[in-house]
């Protein structure tokens, strides 16, 4: 009985405590998490007018009059409109009065939209149709996305969206020329122009404030 | 004798799917890593809601701080390392093959050119971008080396290099408008606005 007792062998635990190696790499996954970027930032794409004069000149025939609009971005988050030409010329009503408007919905994006309806009703119908196209081939989504950029361009620089040119003085900061910039592609307009500050736009923002009652 | 037996509890508990599932985790951050780069000056970039990424290689970016100091980076050392090579061959930095070696290291540049060569000796690089009065890539109508730089950039990098704008949010509009007219009067009429992702408000 004791010699059998002595050859029995021992039971082996095979069971290996693996709490450390967990530790270990939760601390490893937090720091990869912490140190990565996964949100890369967003970017927006610009492409200004080149130097060129003949380029230039072009541009400046399509711009239509009675389909522009002007933004004044001034100090102080002060931002101001007006439709046309500055001196007025073309049957528009309220052609070339300055108005002062605010950032963000209520502001100028208001103003965007009432003279871009079209556009946004195109844009808007456009979504829903793509919305019901969404497919998990991933070639064909390729596709998808192309032909709606293609269509999205297409209202954008349609003939009857409005012609912005924005002008920003000095003192403005880049924040505001961003938010304005944000609201030609919420506003879905395709033709915007950064242009020179002009004396008289300078002009056209002193007498406003000089006579609010106008 | 008629004692109740307390089943003895195995508190040990196997670890072996948790591991398997840390390890995969691990390796999905490891693989998608890209290291935050390091920069010296404080970009508080505005919000947009431009749903764009931002292209990855080949990358110039221009920085533009909120006191109106420009600088600039690429997105590798590769990239510097052709760019310094090509100012040598335009004639308008003469770096040697160390300083070159430096100059690619280096997370962002942006001293005049006459200062460039004490600003790669300098082991405090990063300090004197911020606190020097001088830094920053001159880009005033009479003297605009941002044109030189980037126009040089170009040459290096080729077609392929797209141009990005990472300025404050405070910063005046005066000064972005020179970097654009730099960047106008040079021919590159397309690059990109680093923003920050913001939601529509509505």
């Amino acid at each position: 009985m004791a010699k059998k007792g002595g050859s029995k062998q021992k039971k082996m635990n095979s069971r290996v405590d693996f709490t450390p190696m967990v530790d270990m790499i939760m601390l490893l996954v937090t720091f990869f998490m912490l140190c990565t970027t996964l949100l890369k930032p967003q970017t927006m794409e610009i492409s200004m007018p080149s130097d060129k004069e003949d380029i230039k000149e072009e541009n400046q025939s399509q711009v239509a009059a009675s389909k522009a609009i002007t933004i004044l971005i001034d100090k102080d988050n002060k931002i101001y409109y007006f439709k046309g030409k500055p001196d007025g010329g073309t049957d528009l009503v309220d052609e070339g009065k300055l108005f002062e408007t605010t950032y963000g919905k209520d502001g100028i994006r208001k103003v965007l939209l009432e003279s871009n309806p079209e556009a946004v009703k195109a844009v808007n119908k456009l979504k829903e149709e793509f919305a019901t196209k969404k497919t998990s081939n991933v070639q064909e989504e390729v596709k998808v996305k192309a032909e709606y950029k293609e269509r999205l361009s297409k209202i954008k620089n349609a003939d009857y969206t409005p012609s912005v040119i924005i002008k920003a003085t000095d003192e403005a900061t880049y924040d505001n020329l961003i938010q304005v910039l944000d609201e030609m592609q919420i506003c879905s307009i395709g033709r915007y122009v950064i242009d020179k500050f002009a004396d008289g736009d300078k002009l056209k923002i002193e007498a406003y404030k000089n006579g609010p009652a106008q | 004798m008629g004692r109740f037996k307390v089943k003895k509890q195995d508190t040990f508990i196997d670890m072996t799917p948790m591991s398997d599932v840390m390890v995969l985790l691990l390796t999905f951050f490891m693989l998608t890593a890209t290291f935050v780069k390091e920069e010296p000056i404080k970009v508080n970039t505005p919000g947009s809601i431009s749903e764009i990424k931002i292209p990855a290689n080949n990358l110039l970016t221009i920085f533009v701080e909120q006191n109106g100091k420009v600088f600039m980076t690429m997105d590798s050392p590769e990239g510097l390392r052709k760019l310094a090579n090509q100012m040598k061959e335009n004639d308008k930095l003469d770096l040697d093959a160390k300083e070159v070696e430096i100059f690619a290291q280096a997370p962002t540049f942006g001293t005049p050119i006459n200062t460039m060569h004490g600003w790669l000796a300098s082991d405090v690089k990063n300090e004197l971008l911020t606190k020097s009065k001088e830094a920053g890539i001159p880009c005033d109508s009479v003297n605009n080396e941002l044109k030189i730089w980037v126009s040089s950039a170009r040459e290096a990098c080729g077609e392929g290099m797209r141009i990005a704008i990472k300025a404050d949010k405070a910063t005046s509009y005066a000064v972005i408008k020179r970097v654009m007219d730099s960047l106008r009067e040079i021919d590159e009429n397309r690059y990109n606005l680093i923003t920050s992702l913001k939601g529509v408000e509505d």
